[in-house]
């Protein structure tokens, strides 16, 4: 009998639950038995509140068990785990899952799937079809397919990647770049992570799909410094890459660490700090696919941008627009998290409801306490009340009940929320990490922590209300980026959706 | 397992990294390259190097690059990540965004002030473990999180923030 597999995570996710352990103790424990055991790191299915998930290949296909602790291992082996036996964790067939089948996995085809670093892993499961079509294309014909595709920046602005993959092409240069942002910064996201953490290969394929689309030949991830796990990762599969002549003097990729400023996942000033400077945003024009790093014409995409490239390319962009709602095209990653039961990665096409998410998909709060507040797109993305459940996760659905999808991160609280906390941490976090460069941005914000300040204390409330509303339009109006830009859309969805929690102290004083 | 090195400085060593990293620089990104292209990796380095980036190395690297020291300084000041002096054996970054503070993380910077007298910023008194706050770790699904030197802690609470605690102390 031939070696039989079992997958244990590696994913960052399912390490800090502890898969290592477990790993670990599957391989003492099939030792002991004298059992002939292959295991493979993958990365994780999105499932996380089932990690970590152990999976064991057998003839009906991978059967799951989570979440495994490395106590449960030894009663695992006893009720005949190699053979895919029931057990109290036993989750059946992975990929019958409800929360897996519900999905329609493009970007994360493979994630979970294969080892993350094993090429022939990679070609095995479609890898490297569409920079093998793309070679023998016209960088045109690869920019059209791009365009017809429909996908949209992922990083959360939505601008048109194909437009931006033509605007570079079209520029003149002695050198041109291909920039990755994987500064992912917002709370609630974790897909970029994943992405590179369980299939690296992937955005190399992308960045270099990239590059001979507009001429390109140097590309740089932009990794923060709190991802360790994705930069030793992406470092490892570039490595193999370069062995592999993926990766050559015609199109090389370097790994850049950030070192923690979340202003640096805006783009120019993610330059900037490539650059070697204060990540400070640049003015536009001129736009970075004019000049960009170093002055050249740079494309700078989000992982899931670039990551989406290789589909589209092998399955063609006419198939990728199929998926979808509105001008909102192709699928996102979303991303469940906080207070919730089910919390993961769901990647579906756009225009799923939040309710379908949160409730059916999501399981509803952690704590089991009623929801109060959703808050989508990260920090500067709004909150919405019970009442917004029914809004369609797309761009411009979101943006019309004066929301954002932004990176696709949903963040659920339940009813301990204060949201006149939530409205006081969102100027805090704009003072901590502004760049400084706009006045609104740089001092607003610690105008913005006093005032709420006020307010809660209970002093002149309604018109501090109106200070505060006041400052929200200087910070909308005068911010060149999208961290003052944007840091109202939370305060004012909490002022608009959740007054009582700004006026407490009236509200006592008046039951008294 | 510690990260943080307690190596002294060593101005011979802060300016072979800063030669070693801008010749990378300059093949890779070749005539496009900027004169500071190479600044925050060598500020990387030196910082896994000797536990922080001292002030001494400022006028090395701004002679390696070709910069101006008020440039270096900058950039240094910029980014949380570069500590000004050396921190504790071991470096707790706890996440304070709001993923986390929707499970409840509030609750246990309130322990490690009140049960273990450290506030963000600050450093144990026997030198083991400072604890630094950090705006999302990326394990959103599994809050509250840490990330306790290079290790990633998913569904903290008070009980294996003791144990961190504890381990830092050892």
């Amino acid at each position: 009998m031939s070696a039989v597999r079992i997958f244990v995570p590696r994913d960052a996710a399912a390490l800090s639950v502890g898969a290592d352990d477990v790993a670990k103790t599957i391989a003492h424990e099939a030792k002991l038995r004298g059992l002939d055991v292959t295991l493979v790191r993958n990365g994780s299915r999105g499932m996380l509140w089932l990690e970590p998930l152990v999976e064991i290949e057998t003839a009906r296909g991978r059967i799951g068990y989570g979440p495994v602790r490395a106590a449960d291992v030894a009663s695992l082996f006893d009720a005949d785990l190699l053979d895919g036996k029931s057990h109290a964790l036993c989750i059946g067939r992975v990929e019958d899952h409800d929360y897996f089948k519900r999905q329609q996995r493009l970007t994360f085809a493979r994630v979970g799937v294969i080892d993350p670093l094993s090429l022939d892993d990679y070609r095995a499961h479609g890898g490297l079809v569409g920079l093998e079509k793309a070679r023998v294309m016209t960088p045109t014909a690869i920019v059209e397919e791009i365009v017809a595709s429909g996908l949209r920046g992922r990083g959360g602005a939505g601008f048109p990647a194909g437009i931006k993959w033509r605007t570079v092409l079209e520029a003149q240069g002695p050198q041109k770049f291909i920039v990755c942002n994987a500064d992912e910064g917002d709370s609630g996201t974790f897909a970029d992570r994943m992405l590179m953490e369980g299939d690296p290969f992937l955005l190399i394929e992308g960045m270099a799909i990239a590059g001979l689309a507009t001429g390109a030949t140097r590309g740089v991830i932009y990794i923060r410094s709190e991802y360790p796990h994705a930069i030793a990762t992406m470092r490892e599969a570039i490595a193999i890459a370069r062995r592999a002549d993926i990766l050559n003097a015609r199109f090389d990729i370097e790994i850049r660490v950030g070192a923690g400023a979340y202003v640096c996942g805006e783009e120019t000033s993610l330059l900037e700090s490539i650059e070697g400077k204060r990540g400070q945003v640049r003015a536009k024009p001129p736009l970075p696919a004019h000049k960009g790093l170093f002055g050249c014409p740079t494309v700078i995409n989000n992982v899931l941008t670039l990551a989406a490239a290789p589909t589209i390319l092998a399955e063609g962009g006419k198939a990728y627009a199929e998926h979808g709602m509105g001008r909102s095209r192709g699928t996102l990653p979303f991303q469940i998290a906080g207070n919730v039961k089910h919390g993961g990665l769901f990647e579906a096409p756009f225009g799923l409801t939040l309710r379908t998410m949160i409730e059916e998909i999501g399981g509803g709060t952690a704590s089991g306490r009623p929801l109060r507040a959703v808050q989508v797109g990260g920090p500067l993305g709004a909150y919405f009340p019970e009442s917004l459940l029914d809004t369609p996760l797309d761009y411009e659905a979101m943006a019309a009940k004066a929301g954002l999808l932004g990176h696709g991160g949903i963040v659920v609280f339940d009813d301990t929320v204060d949201m006149a906390h939530q409205a006081r941490f969102a100027f805090d976090f704009c003072a901590i990490e502004s760049c400084g460069k706009c006045t609104p941005c740089r001092i607003g914000s610690t105008r913005g922590v006093e005032t709420i300040d006020k307010i809660t204390q209970g002093q002149n409330v309604e018109a501090n209300i109106a200070l505060v509303k006041d400052l929200c339009t200087v910070l909308t109006d005068g911010s060149l980026c999208a961290l003052g830009g944007l840091t109202p859309m939370p305060v004012m969805s909490a002022l608009t959706h959740f007054p009582d929690d700004f006026r407490r102290n009236t509200l006592r004083a008046a039951a008294e | 397992m510690t990260l943080v090195s307690t190596q002294a400085f060593d101005a011979a060593l802060v300016e072979e990294i800063a030669r070693d990293e801008q010749a990378k620089a300059l093949s890779f990104f070749g005539e496009a390259c900027g004169l500071s292209a190479a600044l925050l990796p060598i500020l990387h380095r030196l910082q896994d190097t000797f536990g922080y980036v001292d002030d001494q190395s400022w006028p090395i690297i701004a002679r390696v690059l070709n910069i101006s020291q008020a440039e270096v300084r900058g950039t240094t000041s910029f980014y949380h990540d570069y500590r000004h002096a050396p921190a504790g054996r071991h470096v707790l970054k706890l996440c304070r965004a709001e993923a986390c503070q929707s499970m409840g993380v509030e609750a246990l910077v309130d322990h490690l002030r009140h049960h273990h007298r450290l506030n963000a910023g600050d450093t144990s008194a026997d030198g083991g473990l400072t604890v630094e706050n950090v705006y999302c770790l990326g394990n959103c699904a599994l809050s509250p999180a840490a990330l306790f030197d290079d290790r990633l802690v998913g569904r903290l609470d008070k009980a294996r923030l003791d144990a961190l605690v504890a381990e830092a102390a050892r």
